[in-house]
């Protein structure tokens, strides 16, 4: 964000962000509003994301990524959500939770088989945890994977999933073992295996632009060669896979909230009641600077704890902490942004009314705020 | 061929100028520098140039303070081989940029000159022809199209009421227009690969140049505030004020 004399950022980040900015407001911001009441987007954007290097960075050079720090991946997400087009951001960046299991669990010759294509936007790779029965609750989840020779036999569903329908590669939880988080692996299932279905979950409250769907495996086999990471060992990988998520969605909330307010400032700037602007009444501009104390404070502690996690710490409790920040924020923001705007923000085609709709779904997914509450109070030992 | 484009850094399009209080010019503190829109193009057509296999080095050359290795930087995050950093602190006005960039051209012997028709902070639009009549090279400006075959340039400009197409030999000085091309996004290896690229820094003394200005600004102002509009009552009323107060019909 405003982080010309930040510690956090080299003189490349800045020119990353510049050049970002610069490309989301010619390839999304004009179309975001249409794309969203489309309900879907131009497959030829993956592509367009990878060349300005938005899907590749942070994996690995050997499959064609562009190995970089998390203030790049926090750069990226905040660009990305100048936009105010929450349901693109998710779908086009649904391998930042799809992908990284791969990377850390998947055999050289997996890897070799689907990273490139994913990290050069040809193929799309998403993340299928939740289930109908319940997501916060991982440990119980109840897809099965059967081991028959040297294929796995998958059956249940997963509902939820962004990119669900478009998706090439999907990392799916799986009970391979005995009750609870012991007995959870982690498998990559092409979108093309026989027995795997999918329907569209439309109508929405937001993320309309994000194609989430149901995933259905009837019998569905899948060959031991696409297990990621150890048999009944992925409970752990998810976890893992967790944190870096909720980074990420936190930086992409604290764009959102940003967004919300530079539209309300412009809008309170411009928009006159009572003989003056209405940035003038004490009530509105009090509004104003209270969203930007909260978007500063989420600012500080997501860059501090990307420091802290660049220098080898696993920060658990504050990443928990920092999500619930960052989506609280959003929700403040989202509604003081709409309350500024009046009857317009009601309406839809402006990015506060969207992002208003949008504040939910970062509070309930990629763990929910009860859920961070509880899970950073275990980890501090309270 | 290699190909010599001088960028400029100028207040970023984007920032609201703001006249310094005492006159004396623009604020440029604590205020967004990008690179010259017209250089950007320039940078662009120069690397069209070197992948088509015309030219075999983009040099980026920029005249100014030390942070004009950002503008330098931003070039090649682009595509530019490497940069030359005239470094001053003086003010500079179009004709010292001229003789500096005659003096590079004079060290680096490049093919062709690609620079932005003018740049967005002083409009002067004198810069590219100066050199041209310095170096005794051909120019051709406001170039909207821009071909090279067998050592010679077409090059199509956007003049009054059409298009005007010249032929020149090489080398030559060429200053770009709107329409020329869409200048490319900076990828993220191409930003880290930059930082990797040299910059080789001179100073106006060492190329033997005189860069005193000889121009003095006397004052800087704003421009007029509008004015409130009116509602007229009538469409005669509107044809009375069009006539006797605007003086346009
Ligand atoms: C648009 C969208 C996209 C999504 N994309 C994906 C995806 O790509 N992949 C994927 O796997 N999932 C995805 N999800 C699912 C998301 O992760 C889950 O919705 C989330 O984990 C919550 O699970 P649930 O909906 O089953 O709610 P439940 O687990 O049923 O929880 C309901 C409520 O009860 C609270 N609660 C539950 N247990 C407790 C407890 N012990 N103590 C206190 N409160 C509790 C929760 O906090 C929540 O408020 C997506 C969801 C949405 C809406
Ligand atoms: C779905 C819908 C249905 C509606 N139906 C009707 C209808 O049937 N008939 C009708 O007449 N209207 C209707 N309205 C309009 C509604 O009454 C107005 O939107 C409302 O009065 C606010 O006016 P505004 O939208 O112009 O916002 P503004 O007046 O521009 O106010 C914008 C924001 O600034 C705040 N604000 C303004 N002035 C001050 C101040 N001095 N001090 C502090 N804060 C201030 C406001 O509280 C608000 O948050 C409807 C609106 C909607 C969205």
């Amino acid at each position: 964000m405003n982080s010309s004399k930040s510690p956090y950022y080299t003189p490349e980040h800045e020119a990353y962000r510049e050049s970002l900015r610069r490309w989301v407001a010619t390839e999304i911001e004009p179309y975001a509003d249409q794309w969203d009441e489309e309900g879907t987007f131009p497959r030829e954007l993956y592509r367009k994301a990878a060349q300005i290097g938005l899907i590749p960075m942070g994996y690995p050079e050997e499959y064609g990524g562009i190995p970089a720090d998390l203030f790049y991946l926090i750069i990226g997400a905040q660009e990305l959500a100048r936009a105010g087009a929450g349901g693109v951001s998710a779908s086009l960046l649904s391998h930042t939770i799809g992908t990284p299991p791969i990377v850390r669990g998947g055999s050289p010759e997996l890897k070799a088989r689907v990273l490139p294509g994913i990290l050069s936007g040809e193929k799309i790779s998403a993340l299928a945890i939740t289930e109908p029965s319940g997501g916060s609750d991982v440990a119980n989840l109840r897809t099965r994977a059967v081991r028959d020779g040297d294929h796995y036999v998958v059956n249940g569903s997963k509902t939820f999933i962004t990119s669900g329908m478009r998706a090439d590669y999907y990392t799916v939880a799986v009970r391979t073992g005995g009750p609870g988080r012991d007995g959870i692996s982690l498998l990559l299932i092409e979108r093309d295996r026989p027995g795997f279905s999918r329907t569209a979950l439309e109508r929405k409250m937001g993320w309309w632009a994000s194609d989430t769907a149901t995933l259905y495996f009837e019998d569905c086999r899948v060959p031991v060669g696409n297990l990621l990471g150890e048999e009944n060992r992925g409970f752990r990988l998810i976890m893992e896979n967790f944190n870096q998520e909720r980074i990420f969605l936190a930086a992409g909330c604290n764009g959102f909230s940003r967004v919300c307010y530079e539209e309300a400032l412009n809008y309170a700037r411009q928009r006159h009641t009572f003989g003056r602007p209405l940035a003038e009444h004490q009530v509105v501009r009090h509004k104003l600077v209270d969203m930007l104390m909260r978007i500063n404070a989420t600012q500080a502690y997501l860059e501090s704890l990307a420091w802290r996690i660049e220098q080898g710490e696993r920060p658990i409790a504050d990443v928990c902490l920092l999500k619930n920040q960052a989506t609280l924020t959003m929700e403040f923001c989202a509604r003081e942004a709409v309350q500024i705007f009046g009857g317009a923000g009601y309406l839809r085609g402006n990015k506060v009314e969207r992002i208003y709709r949008e504040v939910r779904v970062n509070a309930i997914g990629g763990g929910a705020e009860e859920i961070m509450r509880d899970l950073a109070a275990r980890q501090l030992g309270i | 061929m290699k190909i010599l484009v001088p960028v400029k850094r100028v207040v970023d399009y984007n920032v609201k100028i703001r006249v310094k209080p005492d006159g004396s010019g623009v604020d440029t503190a604590n205020v967004k520098m990008s690179m010259n829109p017209f250089d950007e193009i320039a940078v662009e057509e120069a690397i069209r140039l070197k992948e088509a296999g015309v030219a075999s080095e983009v040099v980026a050359v920029s005249c100014g303070v030390a942070q004009c290795q950002e503008t330098l930087r931003a070039a090649m995050a682009m595509g530019a081989d490497r940069g030359i950093l005239v470094q001053t602190d003086v003010e500079l006005q179009p004709l010292a940029v001229a003789k500096l960039l005659k003096a590079v051209v004079e060290k680096e012997q490049p093919g062709l000159v690609i620079a932005g028709k003018q740049a967005i902070d002083d409009d002067a639009n004198q810069t590219g022809q100066m050199l041209a009549a310095l170096l005794g090279w051909p120019q051709a400006t406001f170039a909207s199209k821009v071909v090279v075959t067998d050592g010679k340039l077409t090059v199509t400009r956007e003049v009054d009421g059409g298009l005007e197409t010249l032929e020149l030999p090489l080398p030559a000085v060429i200053t770009t227009d709107l329409r020329l091309n869409e200048p490319r996004f900076a990828t993220l290896p191409n930003i880290m690969k930059a930082k990797k690229k040299p910059i080789d820094t001179l100073t106006p003394e060492a190329l033997g140049v005189d860069v005193t200005p000889r121009l003095a600004t006397l004052k800087v102002e704003e421009p007029p505030k509008r004015k409130a509009g009116v509602m007229v009552g009538s469409v005669d009323e509107l044809i009375e004020k069009l006539r006797n107060e605007a003086k346009v019909i």
